[in-house]
């Protein structure tokens, strides 16, 4: 360590330099945000942020939905520990439960704290992270004797879960209907990533076939799709989608500005990752497809069941990196008219009462997509790791 | 699986037929879709009195634009506004290009010096700039970074060049080709070379962003070199920098030259984002044309195609770099 930096004296000299940089800079952020900088437009816009113009006396529903997604994470969380990979010398995930424990507890604790928010509602977020915590303790505790059939039941319940997400959010069988009009923060760009995501994932994997494909015209007409979007700027697509959609369908049938943009970044996301489960394809030897076949399996069945499975976790990684890119995405919503969290800075700026407090509210932002981002990335590689069928150790 | 082997296969199994049956299906749920489509197109469309036309194209276009390199007024037709838009996008992007391969290129090597402390430096860089949004970054850049800058006296000041909320003032050949730096005149800066920071702030935006993703392939690229070129470079005695030069980067360069393709084409294409910081690119023209006018499907078609046409350029541009730096086996 100590060659590394002090090794000759022109290393030294950089050395000292960059810490002397680096130094004035951490002292300058620190006195700006400690000192100058005035939080209060993101305290007193917190609901804002978080839901948008959601109407209050529905947001119970939005809380149920946190809680109930709360406790499906401490299940994955506990069983993921509770099971671990004989195959892999016991590997657990996380690899250090009482960190990411502490992490969760301190997170839970500090930033309703640091946004000042209503105690009430600081009591709910103890309550949702309490919630968590028993439920991982609990799935921890009793998840071995689960029998297995219940085990491999259980990721149905991530779909089911989104569905009567969805129902809670929008209303419906007797819910108060919400119109998506009224959403927004936080809870808008959540909705518009999870969609896309979700349904660009098919769109992508039979994208891709099609332009591996021997059929000349399911080839040329996936190759055309392809090219096409990622000929173009998305801003363009949400353009198209806001202003020609409406010229597209018969009148009435257009769906809302919310679900145009959804749409439109479904179907963009979808060719950015045909080009990834495609680079898959090309990594899984050809003889894998022939030997399935000579063993009297369909196409479709080879495909299912011994081709994609392997081409998909090879293309994991670019995979989650096109989703930590659509999340990002999201962000450009605001410049079609929607309110999700760059809209909502927005008209929170225009409020002459936080005029020139650009720095707090993007900073803010910054560091909301920075952690839900690295958060991903790291999500991916725990998976990763799980699904590696080498690991290097 | 199950099925039995003997009998004749249903006629529709054959080798032959399947794959022509299955195109035939997929090709024909296409063609209804688009069918289905177009015929709301036009149906729309003619009741709105709004065929597709590109007649409004020679009509003035009654809105200025900021800056342009091409003279411009509202009295101009709408073509000409789109031009200047385009003009103003293909200037951002030039400079764009330029400085995020140059940044990328230093911070690619940098994540291979000796001093870990500057390996550390540009790593973090990296992880610090995909992590968050471009357009969160744009709007930074301009509105809390440019606009942020004093006018006048307190302006920044550095050799050569000044940081200003009214432009960043650059040294350049002024009248008679004389080399001449910004000076102060009653309070105003005046330079040579002039750009508004709407330009400034969406230059340095892309440059930041596109270079954490250019670093990182040229970082795959000379990692791709094999550990025994350098060896074999030091072992003749060379420097590192001359086995960087002379050795590794040739080598490099197969690799990282298709990675720049992809950089590149998605610097063009987030070029359409200087909506956001007010500098009126093609897009940005693009947007009140159809507001103005509300031609929105032939807005949307000139919009596509225009950035079609810039990504093929680049593509070809690179391809034919590419094979400048193939190797060439004798």
């Amino acid at each position: 360590m100590r060659a590394e930096l002090f090794g000759s004296p022109g290393n030294s000299a950089l050395t000292l330099a960059l810490l002397a940089a680096l130094g004035s800079a951490a002292f300058g952020l620190l006195h700006w945000g400690l000192v100058q900088a005035r939080w209060a437009v993101v305290r007193a816009n917190s609901t804002l942020f978080a839901v948008g113009r959601y109407p209050q006396e529905q947001q119970w529903r939005l809380w149920l939905l946190t809680a109930l997604l709360a406790a499906a994470a401490g299940l994955a969380w506990g069983l993921l520990r509770s099971h671990p990979r004989r195959d892999r010398g016991g590997d657990l995930w996380p690899q250090n439960d009482w960190i990411a424990v502490g992490l969760l507890a301190a997170i839970a604790l500090a930033v309703p704290w640091w946004l000042r928010l209503d105690p009430l509602i600081q009591g709910r977020w103890w309550g949702i992270t309490a919630l968590l915590l028993l439920v991982r303790w609990a799935a921890g505790h009793w998840g071995r004797r689960l029998p297995a059939r219940v085990l491999a039941l259980l990721p149905l319940l991530w779909p089911l879960l989104y569905l009567v997400g969805m129902l809670l959010i929008n209303g419906g069988l007797g819910l108060l209907p919400v119109p998506p009009g009224d959403w927004g923060g936080l809870l808008l760009t959540l909705i518009a990533a999870s969609f896309a995501i979700l349904l660009c994932f098919p769109l992508g994997v039979l994208l891709a076939l099609g332009r591996r494909s021997d059929l000349p015209l399911l080839r040329w007409g996936s190759v055309l799709y392809i090219e096409f979007i990622r000929g173009a700027p998305l801003i363009t697509l949400l353009f198209l989608g806001q202003n020609m959609i409406g010229f597209l369908l018969p009148g009435g049938l257009a769906p809302d500005r919310v679900w145009r943009a959804a749409w439109v970044l479904t179907f963009f996301a979808a060719a950015y990752l045909a080009e990834a489960v495609r680079a898959g394809l090309v990594a899984i030897p050809p003889g894998q497809l022939e030997a399935a076949r000579s063993l009297g399996l369909t196409i479709p069945q080879a495909l299912r069941t011994v081709v994609l499975p392997q081409a998909l976790r090879v293309a994991l990684p670019t995979m989650v990196g096109q989703f930590i890119s659509l999340l990002q995405d999201t962000t450009m919503l605001s410049l079609v008219g929607l309110m999700e969290l760059m809209g909502t800075a927005r008209t929170v700026m225009a409020n002459p009462a936080f005029l020139g407090r650009n720095a707090e509210v993007y900073l803010t932002l910054a560091v909301l997509f920075w952690c839900c981002c690295a958060a991903l990335g790291l999500g991916s590689r725990a998976l990763e790791r799980r699904l590696d069928p080498n690991p290097a150790s | 699986m199950g099925e039995p082997l003997s009998g004749p296969l249903p006629w529709w199994r054959d080798r032959r037929v399947l794959p022509w049956l299955v195109q035939g299906a997929v090709a024909l749920v296409v063609l209804l879709l688009i069918a289905f489509l177009l015929g709301n197109l036009v149906r729309n469309l003619s009741a709105a009195g709004m065929l597709l036309s590109y007649r409004w194209l020679q009509q003035p276009a009654g809105f200025d634009i900021s800056e342009t390199l091409l003279p411009f007024d509202a009295g101009l037709p709408y073509w000409r506004a789109l031009v200047a838009g385009l003009v103003n996008t293909l200037r951002a992007v030039l400079v764009g290009l330029v400085g995020a391969t140059a940044l990328g290129t230093v911070v690619g090597l940098a994540s291979f010096s000796p001093n870990a402390l500057l390996r550390g430096l540009a790593r973090s860089y990296v992880e610090l700039i995909r992590n968050i949004p471009l357009l969160l970054q744009l709007v930074f850049w301009y509105f809390v970074v440019f606009l942020a800058l004093p006018n006048g006296e307190a302006a920044l000041q550095l050799p050569g060049v000044v940081l200003a909320k009214s432009g960043l003032f650059l040294a350049w050949f002024g009248e008679g080709l004389r080399w001449s730096g910004p000076t102060l005149v009653d309070g105003v800066w005046r330079a040579p070379l002039r750009l508004t920071v709407e330009f400034s702030a969406l230059v340095t935006g892309l440059v930041v962003y596109t270079g954490a993703f250019i670093s990182e392939v040229v970082r795959g690229g000379i990692t791709a070199v094999p550990k025994g070129q350098w060896e074999a470079a030091a072992s003749l005695g060379l420097g590192p920098l001359v086995t960087l030069r002379r050795v590794v980067l040739p080598q490099a360069l197969r690799v990282i030259v298709p990675g720049l393709n992809t950089q590149y084409i998605s610097l063009a294409k987030n070029s359409a984002l200087a909506v956001a910081v007010g500098y009126t690119d093609l897009y940005s023209v693009a947007e009140t044309t159809l507001n103005q006018t509300g031609r929105a499907v032939e807005v949307i078609l000139i919009l596509l195609g225009a950035y079609l046409v810039i990504d093929l350029v680049i593509s070809a541009l690179m391809g034919w770099l590419n094979r400048l730096v193939r190797i060439r086996e004798r």
